[in-house]
Order: C-alpha cells, then sequence, then structure tokens
C-alpha cells in the first residue's frame, strides 16, 4: 500500500492505494469520479483520457502511484460552475455523442489537441482532427460530429 | 494486474540501486506497454523501478550534426523538437506517428528499443542511422544491441541513458500501418550519410526483427533512386506470415515502403 497526493481538478487530494491500482480506479473508486471511462482492456479506446500535467494520458495505463504529486485534470474539472467548458458546450451544439461512453475521453483528447495547436501555431484543420483522434474510438456516432464539434469549438477558443 | 511494489528513483544510480535490492524487478519509463502487458498478466514483475522522473534520461542535443537523444525522452517531445527536426527530420516524424497523442506523451525512445517489438518503428531508425545506443555500463552499437523479436543485448539491471548518431544528408521513414493498432506491417528508414554511404533498416516484416537490407543499400549507394530498387530482390523467407499479411505481401511491401522513403528523402 502506499498513500498518493496528487492535485485533481485543482484540488489536493490524498489516498490510500495498492501500488497496481490504476489512475483511473483511483479517479472513480477512491474520488467517485466515475466522469472518466473505462472502455478496454488494451490501452487502445480513448475513453480513460484525463490531463497529466496538462497533457492528454489514458489513465487506464498508467498507475496512481505513477501519478503522485502530479496534477490531473477529469471531465469533471473543466466546466467553471454551471458554464460548460467551450469543447463540451460544442460537443452539445454539434450533436458530437450518442450513448455518451466515450465522450469524457473524447473531449479531454479534443481539449489537449487544442491547445497543443494553439500552443505551436499549427493548422487544426479536419484531417489533423481526425489523425489526432487516432486513440480514441465510438461505437455511436461515426466521428462525424465530433470531428464538426471539434472545428467549431477550435474556432471559438481562438 | 498482479501484486507489484512501486519504486521511483531520481537518478540512473539511484535506479540501479533500487533494482538490486529489489527481487524480479523491471524499469518501468512511459508504461505504455510495460503496463498492458502487466494488465493481461503476461509481466508479473515483483517491484517497478519507475525511471520517469530521472532528468539526466530527458532532452535532446544537437551540436555540429551530432544528435544525441536522451533515453527518457518521450515520442512527443522528439516530434516536437525544432532543433532535431532542422538536423534530422524523419526522426520526428516517426515519433510523430507512433500510437495516439496520449501514448506519445508518456512513451519514451529507450521503452520503444529496449522493449524490441518487431513491429515498433524506433528500432529501423536506430539500425539506419547507425546509433549508438549508450546505457550506464557500455556503449552499443544499435546492430549489436537488437539481437531478436522483443530481444536486445541489454542486461536485466542495464539502463538506457542516450542513444546519439551524426545526422544523415538525407533520410526518411515510410511505415505501412496495420489498420487496427497502427503498429508497422513494414516500415523502412533510408539514411545516405555525407559520406554517400547508404544504410536501410526494416522494421514489421522480418521474422527475426528490424534488420538491415544489404542489396537494397548496394544499389542505393551506386544510384540513389527509386529505380534503383527495381531489381532488388526481398526474400519472402525472411519474413512474418501471419494473419495480418503474408510473407510474400511483406516482402512486396517493404519494397513499396522503401521507394516510398526514398522518394520522400528527395
Ligand atoms: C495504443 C498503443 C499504440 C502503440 N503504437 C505504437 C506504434 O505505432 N509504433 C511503436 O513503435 N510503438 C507503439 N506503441 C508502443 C509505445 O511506443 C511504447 O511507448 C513503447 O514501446 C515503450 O515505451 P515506454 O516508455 O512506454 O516503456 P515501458 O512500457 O515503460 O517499458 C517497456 C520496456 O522497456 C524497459 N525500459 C524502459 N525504459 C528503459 C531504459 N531507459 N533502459 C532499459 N530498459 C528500459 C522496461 O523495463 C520494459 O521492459 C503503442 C502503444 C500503445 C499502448
Ligand atoms: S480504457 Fe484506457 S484506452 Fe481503453
Ligand atoms: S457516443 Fe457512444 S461510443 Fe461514442
Amino acid at each position: 500500500m502506499a498513500t498518493v497526493t496528487l492535485t485533481v481538478n485543482g484540488k489536493k487530494v490524498s489516498g490510500e492505494v495498492e501500488d497496481r491500482t490504476l489512475l483511473v480506479q483511483f479517479l472513480r473508486e477512491n474520488l467517485n469520479l466515475t466522469g472518466t471511462h473505462v472502455g478496454c482492456d488494451t490501452s487502445q479506446c480513448g475513453a480513460c483520457v484525463v490531463h497529466m500535467d496538462g497533457k492528454a494520458i489514458k489513465s487506464c495505463t498508467t498507475l496512481a502511484v505513477q501519478a503522485a504529486g502530479s496534477a490531473i485534470t477529469t471531465i469533471e474539472g473543466l466546466a467553471d460552475g454551471t458554464q460548460l467548458h467551450p469543447v463540451q458546450a460544442a460537443f452539445r451544439e454539434h450533436h458530437g455523442l450518442q450513448c455518451g461512453f466515450c465522450t469524457p475521453g473524447m473531449i479531454m483528447t479534443a481539449v489537449d489537441m487544442i491547445n497543443r495547436h494553439k500552443a505551436n501555431g499549427s493548422k487544426l484543420d479536419e484531417k489533423t482532427i481526425r489523425a489526432e483522434l487516432e486513440g480514441n474510438i465510438c461505437r455511436c456516432t461515426g466521428y462525424h460530429n465530433i470531428v464538426r464539434a471539434i472545428e467549431a469549438a477550435n474556432a471559438a477558443m481562438a | 494486474m498482479y501484486e507489484v511494489n512501486y519504486h521511483r528513483a531520481t537518478s540512473v544510480e539511484e535506479a540501479a540501486a533500487l533494482f538490486a535490492k529489489a527481487g524480479d524487478a523491471k524499469f518501468v519509463a512511459g508504461g505504455q506497454t510495460l503496463i498492458p502487458t502487466m494488465k493481461q498478466h503476461l509481466a508479473a514483475p515483483s517491484d517497478l523501478v519507475d525511471l520517469r522522473h530521472i532528468t539526466a534520461l530527458k532532452g535532446i542535443t544537437v551540436s555540429g550534426g551530432q544528435v544525441t537523444i536522451g533515453a527518457g525522452t518521450t515520442h512527443a517531445e522528439v516530434a516536437g523538437s525544432a532543433q532535431l527536426r532542422s538536423a534530422c527530420a524523419a526522426i520526428c516524424d516517426l515519433a510523430g506517428h507512433i500510437g495516439d497523442p496520449a501514448v506519445r506523451h508518456m512513451g519514451t525512445l529507450g521503452g520503444s528499443i529496449a522493449n524490441n517489438d518487431p513491429a515498433a518503428d524506433y528500432p529501423a531508425a536506430m539500425v539506419a542511422l547507425n546509433a549508438a545506443i549508450r546505457t550506464n555500463k557500455r556503449t552499443l552499437a544499435a546492430e549489436d544491441f537488437f539481437t531478436g523479436l522483443f530481444e536486445t543485448a541489454l542486461e536485466a539491471d542495464e539502463i538506457i541513458v542516450s542513444v546519439s548518431f551524426q545526422a544523415p544528408a538525407k533520410c526518411a521513414y515510410a511505415k505501412f500501418p496495420n489498420p487496427a493498432s497502427r503498429y508497422a506491417m513494414a516500415g523502412v528508414f533510408v539514411a545516405r550519410g555525407t559520406d554517400g554511404s547508404v544504410r536501410v533498416g526494416v522494421t514489421g516484416a522480418g521474422s527475426s526483427g528490424v534488420f538491415r537490407h544489404s542489396g537494397m543499400e548496394r544499389a542505393l549507394a551506386a544510384n540513389w533512386s527509386t529505380g534503383a530498387l527495381d531489381n532488388v530482390s526481398v526474400d519472402e523467407n525472411m519474413m512474418l506470415s501471419d494473419i495480418h499479411g503474408d510473407a510474400a505481401y511483406r516482402a512486396n511491401l517493404v519494397k513499396v515502403m522503401a521507394k516510398r522513403a526514398v522518394a520522400a528523402a528527395g
């Protein structure tokens, strides 16, 4: 067992975990932050994407102890009170979800991709968005409206 | 996942000492191969020694065409380095097409070459660039480092510190990704040195892992053009054959990827 201390959505938290506990288990089971999903056993679906120190990572492929000391942002940490984050608002507006299972990971991936492309000044066009979604699988939407939502959010965040 | 004891090191020496004290330990860097493998019970180390917080393993330096990349440098850092791009853009592009953005934020060069997956991308570049792989014990030439499928010359307690190579005059990597996993079905890295010598590294296709193709190297040294590869044969008997593609298909892919790489290198 280990005590892990990290910052989650701006708040300092600690918990007792086994060293083998995955970050996603810690978020869901210790902190009750069940917005982060688990969609696979093979690190391929992206439903579990969160940000660690500002970068998108798969919380199913990281141990909670590896994340100790870092700052984690989950889907629950994006909105400002009742004010949705522009990417959340765009997913709602453009019907970027159906069942919603993949959505938290899609949105965390989208926020990361928009921020990254803004920071290095590169263009986020449709082709780039589709390539950047390589690690996020959606069984419902056919991706079309997810891509539209990300394009709209990118424009809104310019 | 089976139980495991986690240790975080902040220096290479500390990592080596933690490893020596533990039972059946393994190093973990980005964890993008090791954690999935442990989740599937295909690896069950008693202890993990985390290398991710060792600053001495991170970073990229380029001086006078000599490139050094720390083993702990992530795929995203390699892909995004402007300094490296001006010396050897092909390795940035290679790193930028490994897996997906989240994998690239964690996965490292050292982890990739230590794992030596026969479908991994970096091994082809290491062999074609004639990279020197420095560990906490010695320095190995890439060709001596990769010894077979998932096999390297590394001892269990040996830590890769960095890789170095001389930036070639021209180079490029062409990969045919498996449409599901995005790992290479065949990936060919071609490099033409400032002295005109040519090295060709092939990943994804060979039945004993990454290899150099001497026939292509000779043809390209004599005539650096895609046409020079027309009459070079790729031996089917050396190829992997599986549900994703049989040996004849892969042998053909190797040639197609080699041509694409030469065309891209210009
Ligand atoms: C969804 C997905 C897609 C992927 N797609 C690709 C792809 O297209 N192409 C590709 O090449 N790879 C791909 N990978 C693998 C990825 O590149 C991994 O990051 C890489 O193989 C391992 O790096 P790591 O830092 O994560 O290593 P870890 O998983 O931490 O470690 C892997 C092995 O290396 C050892 N190790 C790590 N660092 C050192 C060191 N410094 N010295 C000695 N031993 C060390 C560990 O002990 C372990 O045995 C993919 C992975 C995933 C999950
Ligand atoms: S649950 Fe993490 S990638 Fe599928
Ligand atoms: S909305 Fe159902 S999986 Fe994407």
